[in-house]
């Protein structure tokens, strides 16, 4: 049977192509983590609450599953928190905390180019009294342990800078900012201010140890990992108090309560496993593709440029401008060729403002309109790179040639 | 495969739908400057929307002198789907049947082009469809330098 593809006009085109450049949004989920998640949604359905065997069982999945996490965080097991996704967890990690040490100060460090998670959660904390630095990262989207320094206050208690950016795939210097970090809490003798990273985008291709990254606490969901959606992580070093978002049982160190998922924790501690198995071997196979599109698109389409940082940056991460051409119109033309990627034009968000990390690194407008991120994934192969440079070349032209700007 | 959904469907509908008219004027557009010869002859040009706002549309008419009939309309169109098919349907609707007069395109609304293009998504609609301004623009010039 040929494969019939859904596309954005709701009309199914017979095509057999189907080329997945947009994992930093979702990736599928492996088939060996449906395998271990499967049982949990049949015979073992139990709420880890109960005392019964079926209870226990799932209880114990839930246990080992946290177990397994911790292990690659270099973590306790009850340093680990599991949540509903990467939003919850740093929600929880910026109110949590802010709200539980309002007494030691009001002041929290953050950066222009975070995840809505964050910066939703800042401008909330921003109305209950807090008030937040937002450092602007350099042209390549780099902040330095410097910057955060100057910008420490005696009243900060809080530091929220993300391992890896999401649309521009630069790496932020986290272990030198914890070091950094910890090092001005031993001098003034503080517990305070404590140091978050959403490391969403880390996952499978940095290293996640906490302890080496001295960070307090750190963000992980399982939909950037192959696993199941509406899961994350949230690493709490031992000691820190958070305060509840929620109100319920005690499960989750009564931080989290509300019933375990427990088939969807046991798929992402299996998702997380394989990413840490086969990190080395996909960054190394991922950056030689990532050179190799950027170099080529670079050389064969004129009037282009690279946003983020050319080597400090994801080995899946491509994020490219084309001046004249608009965003969503490259990404339908590209949709319409079975490729799937996405974009930082304000005509596909829906707050129709352009991508905030763009602005934030020193865009024009028409800039963040004409960018398109690539990212790739384990299913990229040489040959889905070829194709797209075959493929968009003449888009960006088509469009050039309607537009004004050129 | 088991429907989840009430009404029988296996997949899901997408939220964000452009209609067929739009995709056929976005992958196909009509009447845009290929080159710049092409609207040498043109007697004025308007333009709207600034690439901040993420759209800029750019006009070219040829108005029949006697009887004020646009008779040609070119133009080009920086932005998203709807704002490139709203540009290309609206060269087809001020140029058809001989052509609308000045004053029936002076008061060409989006509100026709949107339904020209049976629809747009309801936060497409103040934002990509600017071409009855740059074609606002462009009959404004003609005026100026014609009359």
């Amino acid at each position: 049977m040929r494969q019939v593809r859904q596309t954005w006009f709701g009309t199914p085109q017979k095509s057999t192509r189907f080329i997945y450049l947009d994992h930093a949004a979702a990736t599928h989920l492996d088939p060996q983590v449906r395998a271990v998640m499967e049982p949990y949604m049949q015979e073992e359905f139990g709420n880890p609450s109960s005392l019964y065997g079926q209870g226990v069982r799932a209880g114990q999945a839930v246990e080992n599953s946290r177990k397994s996490v911790a292990k690659i965080l270099g973590a306790l097991p009850e340093e680990i928190l599991f949540t509903s996704g990467g939003t919850e967890s740093d929600n929880l990690a910026l109110l949590g905390y802010a709200r539980a040490h309002a007494k030691g100060g009001k002041h929290i460090i953050t950066t222009a180019i975070e995840h809505h998670a964050v910066l939703g959660a800042t401008k909330q904390l921003e109305k209950e009294g807090f008030e937040v630095a937002y450092l602007v990262p350099d042209t390549q989207g780099l902040i330095t342990a410097q910057q955060v320094k100057q910008a420490l206050r005696p009243d900060t208690i809080l530091i929220s800078i993300m391992y890896a950016n999401n649309e521009i795939g630069t790496i932020e210097p986290i272990s030198e900012i914890g070091n950094m970090v910890q090092k001005y809490r031993q001098e003034t003798g503080k517990t305070f201010p404590v140091f978050h990273t959403d490391a969403c985008q880390a996952t499978g291709y940095l290293d996640l140890q906490a302890e080496k990254l001295h960070v307090d606490l750190l963000t992980l969901n399982g939909s950037k990992m192959y696993g199941p959606k509406g899961i994350g992580i949230l690493y709490r070093r031992r000691g820190i108090k958070l305060q509840s978002l929620q109100f319920g049982g005690s499960q989750e160190h009564n931080i989290r309560p509300g019933t375990e998922n427990v088939p969807v924790i046991v798929g992402l501690a299996k998702a997380l496993e394989i990413a840490e198995s086969l990190r080395a071997k996909e960054c190394e196979r991922l950056c030689t593709l990532r050179d190799f599109f950027i170099r080529e698109i670079l050389t064969s389409v004129s009037h282009t440029h690279l946003n983020g940082h050319p080597t400090t940056r994801l080995p899946n991460n491509i994020n490219i401008s084309f001046a004249a051409a608009e965003g969503e119109a490259m990404l339908l033309y590209l949709d319409h060729e079975g490729i799937a990627v996405s974009t930082g034009s304000a005509c596909t968000s829906q707050s129709l403002d352009p991508s905030h990390v763009l602005m934030a690194i020193g865009s024009t407008h028409e800039e963040a309109h004409s960018s398109l991120r690539f990212t790739l994934g384990r299913s990229t192969t040489k040959k889905d790179i070829e194709d797209v440079l075959d493929i968009l070349p003449p888009i960006i032209q088509k469009l050039r040639l309607l537009s004004p700007l050129v | 495969m088991t429907s989840p959904f009430l009404d029988g469907s296996t997949q899901t509908k997408t939220s964000w739908v452009y209609s067929d008219i739009v995709k056929d004027h976005f992958f196909h557009p009509r009447n845009f400057v290929k080159d710049d010869e092409e609207v040498k002859d043109y007697d004025a040009h308007g333009s709207y929307g600034s690439p901040a706002c993420g759209d800029e549309m750019h006009m070219w008419i040829k108005v029949d002198p006697q009887t004020k009939r646009i008779v040609g309309c070119k133009w080009r169109t920086f932005g998203c789907a709807s704002a490139i098919a709203a540009t290309s349907i609206a060269s087809e609707i001020v140029t058809k049947d001989g052509g609308m007069t000045l004053e029936e395109a002076k008061h060409l609304k989006p509100q026709t082009i949107i339904e020209h293009l049976g629809g747009l998504p309801d936060r497409k609609i103040h934002c990509s469809v600017l071409c009855d301004k740059a074609l606002f623009e462009a009959i404004h010039h003609y005026e100026q330098t014609h009359f």
